[in-house]
């Protein structure tokens, strides 16, 4: 995983509430079981004007020329509910945007950005509103936002930061999770199952 | 201090403290689905990563499976065999049980684990799949993630886990007849709103909860994640115990689960209170599960973005909006008692002339079989409705099958956003009784006989 340590760019608008991952990528425009491919389904619904054809939506606002590199894509609140996809952060990513600041988030797209070196930053709306359209910076050692300090779990913070892996950082407790296991297997037998013929 | 029933849940899976709030969590359960399966489990496999205990892990097809009787591995969408096939040769590879295509225990995830009693309570569960936290009606701490986070359960056993704050949602009183855990939940959400939950683990309390039967439970702890929360919970009791009872991978006898609920004197970060006696059957207006009214209610003002695609005014009455659609499917309400009590509107009555589709898929292989016993399905076709085999179906739209161009729906089901159902589809989302007296009336339609 890319390492996020700061980030400068532009910042995109899409001042919604609820932005669901329905919309970020429709379960149709998922044609394969890889994680690649996506980035021509990201918001397809409002993108493109014609889904058949793909005629884009002049007004959507990745679709405006100085917002089609933007690494920031700034939103309402609870962006990201609905299907736990995590195809919705990897399209995202592969379309560019590194950094998704919104006033709320839905809770599995935030674990599925840091699981993707994506980082999901809360900030109030009118902070929010104000960097709509500028070149911003995201420090996230600092954790900060053009002077907007934002909140971000010690755990998530660290993981971005060093672009860590959380599969191998967790196989370093390989000792504890064994001990659990066989302490527990003796408290909750009927936990553990048989595989079946 | 006493602790709450969520609080013992993660004490009891915690194996060590991490960095801020977070924890390694131990993991009891994983299940899968066809639509990310084969994602993760291709990915773990590409990583020369094994799962660690595949006894512990199931799969079933439920997603994107054609419902369509005589149906193979063949999908409406375009490419869908693809993902069937594939997570069948990675589950075999990998060694986890599938419940195939045409397995008499194929169906939804969230209705097949409690089926089979694969969720009990005292477990954690993860699925890739949002309404994973249905199966916290159960007192297992169930919860939906992403396909990286199902690699790491598989691969290790456990999740990294930011702990949540703790809800309590009490629900006091007794609800009126004709009244659900369907409304239940949608008053929850139109009162609180769909963030209401976020960061938060919610348990469902009180005198009504209490009085709900399993399946009802499950329908309102389905909602959770439409609350925003990271899963709903219901304590254990003599009902849950009773409906586990013999079920093939609980164990037999059963465990003493009596521990599993909120200590009297603890403390919940949040605390809500509804009186279940002032419910009525309710019905979503908007694209959002928080924009939800009374079916005898009028639309309120809501965001334009809503009006327009929704094409519903603020102040008219939502009762007598005329529907194309009307659909009954889902993990949130396809289950025998669901098919039950919609059955009962319809028997003997014959859907309006205007209604263009009407479907019922039933949860489960197993409920499809058990509502056929009874004659439901008889009932079901006989006003006018199809009847499927068990799937996802028409809760989302993948491509393929989809509803007329433009379509106003009425379903049982849990999401309306904006394309959830299909390209410019309009979903109004209520209870299986009132997707059947509305398919009834060909408009929106109060169960309970009010207007319209």
């Amino acid at each position: 995983m890319i390492p996020f340590t700061t980030l400068t760019g532009i910042a995109a608008p899409l001042l919604r509430d609820n932005v669901d991952t329905d919309t970020i990528i429709p379960s149709r425009e998922m044609k394969s079981t890889g994680k690649t491919g996506l980035a021509a389904g990201l918001f397809a619904p409002w993108r493109y004007a014609d889904p058949a054809s793909r005629a884009p939506d002049p007004d959507f606002v990745l679709n405006q020329p100085e917002y089609a590199a933007a690494p920031f894509l700034l939103a309402g609140a609870n962006f990201g509910c609905g299907s736990s996809r995590e195809h919705a952060v990897w399209a995202l990513a592969e379309w560019g945007i590194r950094c998704v600041i919104a006033e709320s988030f839905a809770p599995i797209f935030r674990t599925n950005c840091v699981r993707n070196g994506v980082l999901p930053v809360e900030l109030p709306r009118a902070a929010i509103a104000a960097l709509a359209g500028r070149t911003i910076t995201a420090d996230l050692a600092r954790q900060v936002v053009e002077g907007h300090p934002f909140a971000i779990d010690a755990e998530a913070k660290a993981m971005l930061l060093e672009g860590l892996d959380a599969i191998d950082l967790t196989f370093k407790h390989r000792d504890a999770i064994a001990a659990w296991q066989a302490a527990d297997r003796a408290q909750r037998p009927w936990v553990y199952l048989e595989t079946r013929a | 201090m006493g602790r709450t029933l969520f609080d013992k849940l993660w004490d009891a899976h915690l194996i060590a403290e991490l960095s801020g709030t977070s924890a390694l969590i131990a993991i009891d359960r994983v299940f899968l689905h066809e639509r990310t399966g084969a994602a993760a489990l291709k990915s773990l496999a590409a990583a020369g990563r094994e799962v660690a205990d595949p006894a512990r892990v199931f799969a079933v097809m439920d997603h994107i499976v054609d419902t369509r009787p005589g149906r193979g591995d063949g999908t409406l969408m375009e490419g869908g065999a693809g993902f069937i096939t594939e997570t069948r040769s990675a589950c075999r590879a990998a060694g986890i049980t599938l419940f195939d295509v045409n397995d008499p225990d194929q169906g939804i995830t969230h209705v097949i684990s409690p089926e089979l009693g694969i969720v009990l309570p005292g477990l954690t569960l993860i699925a890739p799949d949002s309404h994973t936290c249905t199966q916290g009606a159960f007192g297992a701490l169930a919860w939906g993630i992403g396909s990286s986070e199902a690699e790491h359960a598989m691969a290790t056993g456990t999740l990294r886990v930011a702990r949540p704050r703790t809800m309590r949602v009490t629900f006091t009183g007794r609800l009126p007849a004709g009244v659900t855990a369907k409304d239940m939940i949608l008053r929850l959400l139109a009162d609180h709103g769909a963030g209401g939950g976020a960061g938060h683990a919610v348990e469902f309390a009180g005198e009504a909860v209490r009085a709900l039967d399993m399946e009802a439970r499950m329908t309102l702890c389905n909602m959770a994640t439409e609350f925003a929360a990271m899963t709903g919970l219901i304590a254990p009791d003599a009902a849950t115990s009773a409906w586990l009872e013999g079920r093939r991978y609980a164990p037999s006898p059963l465990p003493d689960w009596s521990d599993l609920t909120s200590d009297a004197d603890a403390v919940f970060d949040a605390e809500i209170e509804i009186n279940a006696a002032s419910l009525a059957p309710m019905v979503t207006w908007g694209t959002s599960p928080g924009q939800a009214i009374a079916v005898s209610g009028t639309v309120p003002q809501g965001p334009e973005r809503a009006h327009d695609y929704i094409g519903l005014a603020p102040g008219q009455p939502i009762a007598g909006t005329p529907i194309d659609v009307a659909f009954i499917g889902s993990c949130t309400n396809a289950r025998l008692s669901d098919l039950r009590r919609a059955a009962a509107i319809l028997k003997g009555k014959r859907i309006a002339p205007s209604i263009r589709t009407a479907l019922v898929v039933p949860g489960s292989g197993a409920v499809r079989r058990a509502a056929e016993a009874e004659g439901l399905d008889k009932v079901f076709t006989d006003a006018g409705f199809e009847w499927r085999m068990s799937g996802c179906s028409m809760c989302f739209y993948a491509g393929g099958e989809s509803f007329p161009a433009g379509a106003r729906v009425i379903s049982s089901t849990n999401r309306n956003f904006e394309g959830r159902q299909g390209p410019g589809i309009r979903t109004h989302i209520a209870s299986p009784e009132t997707v059947a007296a509305s398919a009834l009336a060909g408009a929106i339609a109060d169960p309970c006989g009010g207007a319209a």
